[in-house]
């Protein structure tokens, strides 16, 4: 069974970013790029599936610009044996992405794919269950506990009220969440291994995919802030102002 | 203009977030319809049709919606997608996990946490752990939206008078079979709609302590329990009490956090609160940045001195 596993190159999840004076978008430039966290544990998860025995090959995949490279680097480092990049400059929205994959799907026939269940920076939450959807495939969003076992995935979700798990057949589409596993630090030898394997290079017409907007940002405003309040110096005065001048106990 | 809310609910009630979402579609314009797809869902349905501000509610019913299912309610939603504009669901780990199949098969793109509607077409969400709020404008003719329920009052959950249509329920995807689940039942406020909730973090040191410490603070102020993600990853605390940008948002009326750093991610699930109060031993733990009230102290005796003053 092959395993695909589509990452995104984000702004590394420690810096804290600044919306642009022209409220055209947040400033990207010179900051640390990495590969966005929950398609980490993705990639952990498809490589533990390989050395199990499960997975017969682990496919990364990156939809972005040249750089994404790095990204996918990143991914063989871990333990991916191959990667393909579509290779874009134009924005890239996830139901774009989702047919991106959609075209990737098709052409390598993998039996499972593993995605991150939201990249850190547009907060979307929305291209494993779209591609899902236009491979008319099952899901399992939000992963802590993944195991493969007669032609069915079983999976505990994290949900609202605590854990849920479903049965889905195979083919089908697992979006992670944090607690499904931690992601193993590449080594130096790993990270030579990688840059010997194979990356291939595509664009989205080539794919005979069209990548079209569905929404416009119109401004980037940076949030409402909150003010430092006051330090009190003992439980007695918290509670006093809770009570008389916060009135919410 | 019509508004169709996917109603989140357990078959016998309707949840929460579902009112606010009303809320946010009524903003949107034109009448709000409300969708009940579940198993014996009748009473859920009947709830609904009380909304008020609801014109209509329309009940599927079928085994296969007892777990709400995202294959199964995202093709119940698509049968009658037709008849609306705005295409609503609360942004909950229910609602996340079906809108994007709905809005890839009608081949438009979602805005995923609104928490404001500018316009029937533009609307601001979060981005970057809400370090950014970015205003948007949809292209598409259809609009798919997930709605942060903190950005939005909720509506009244009675009141209404709304009509209830039974809908044909679309067949079972059969690809995806619900096994069971392990769901907390206590008596505790939803986190997501709790007005105080009391949160500790990894300075907690153990599932004990977190416990022994936190548990008679809840108890005191009819409190929910929440968490920082380092509390959750240590195991001190379960998944789903983790506030933040991956975890829970929430935005209730008093927030304690104790022993929590604050974390841009966890501020991002609850700098929206009314009141915040942070107890903590370290003075440059960046939570007394967005505290109204700071108290530096350690919360092994602080947590117990303030459950006896209360």
């Amino acid at each position: 069974m092959k395993v695909l596993v589509p990452v995104k190159r984000v702004v590394d999840f420690n810096v804290k970013v600044r919306v642009k004076s022209d409220n055209t978008g947040v400033d990207i430039a010179n900051v640390k790029m990495s590969m966005n966290p929950f398609d980490e544990i993705a990639v952990e998860e498809a490589v533990r599936l390989k050395e199990k025995g499960v997975a017969t090959e682990v496919i990364a995949v990156s939809c972005g610009v040249a750089q994404c490279q790095e990204t996918l680097r990143t991914a063989m480092a871990i333990g991916a044996d191959r990667a393909i990049l579509v290779e874009t400059t134009e924005e890239l929205q996830p139901l774009s992405v989702a047919k991106l994959l959609k075209a990737l799907v098709d052409k390598e026939q993998p039996g499972l794919v593993i995605l991150g269940k939201q990249a850190i920076d547009d907060d979307c939450n929305q291209t494993g269950q779209m591609l899902a959807a236009l491979c008319d495939l099952p899901q399992a969003t939000f992963a802590s506990k993944l195991e493969i076992a007669d032609g069915r995935a079983k999976v505990t979700r994290e949900v609202d009220g605590g854990l849920e798990t479903v049965s889905i057949s195979l083919p089908a589409i697992v979006t992670t969440d944090l607690r499904l596993n931690e992601p193993r630090y590449v080594t130096l030898p790993n990270i030579m291994k990688a840059k010997k394997k194979q990356l291939e290079v595509f664009k989205p017409a080539d794919l005979g995919v069209e990548i079209r907007p569905h929404l416009k940002t119109l401004k980037v405003m940076d949030p409402p802030k909150r003010s430092a309040g006051v330090k009190v110096p003992d439980v007695a005065t918290l509670v006093a102002k809770l009570k008389n001048e916060a009135k919410v106990i | 203009m019509t508004s169709l809310v996917v109603a989140e609910h357990d078959n016998a009630s309707i949840r929460g977030a579902t009112l606010n979402t009303v809320t946010a579609a009524a903003q949107c314009g034109g009448e709000v319809h409300v969708l009940v797809a579940g198993y014996n869902a009748a009473e859920a349905a009947r709830q609904a049709a009380q909304i008020a501000g609801v014109a209509k509610v329309i009940h599927a019913e079928g085994e296969h919606f007892a777990h709400g299912l995202a294959e199964n309610v995202a093709a119940q939603v698509l049968a009658i997608a037709g008849n609306y504009s705005h295409i609503l669901f609360p942004a909950t780990a229910s609602g996340k996990n079906i809108a994007p199949r709905v809005a890839a098969k009608l081949d438009v793109g979602q805005i995923s946490d609104v928490t404001k509607v500018d316009s029937p077409d533009t609307f601001e969400r979060p981005i970057y752990a809400g370090n950014a709020i970015a205003i948007v404008q949809s292209l598409d003719e259809k609009k798919v939206i997930t709605v942060r329920t903190t950005g939005f009052d909720p509506a009244a959950a009675t009141g209404g008078s709304a009509s209830i249509e039974t809908a044909t329920a679309v067949p079972d995807s059969g690809k995806s079979k619900f096994e069971g689940n392990e769901i907390a039942k206590n008596d505790r406020p939803e986190l997501t709609a709790a007005k105080i909730i009391v949160s500790g973090g990894r300075a907690l040191g153990s599932a004990e302590k977190f416990n022994e410490v936190m548990t008679p603070l809840a108890d005191k102020l009819g409190a929910a329990l929440g968490a920082s993600r380092a509390a959750v990853d240590a195991g001190y605390a379960p998944n789903d009490w983790q506030v933040g940008q991956t975890g829970k948002i929430v935005a209730p009326q008093l927030y304690i956090a104790a022993g929590i750093s604050g974390a841009i991610q966890h501020l991002a699930g609850m700098k929206d609160s009314k009141v915040i109060v942070a107890i903590n031993k370290d003075p440059e733990a960046p939570i007394f940045s967005v505290a109204d009230y700071g108290l530096e102290a350690d919360l092994f005796t602080a947590i117990p001195e303030l459950v006896a003053a209360l």
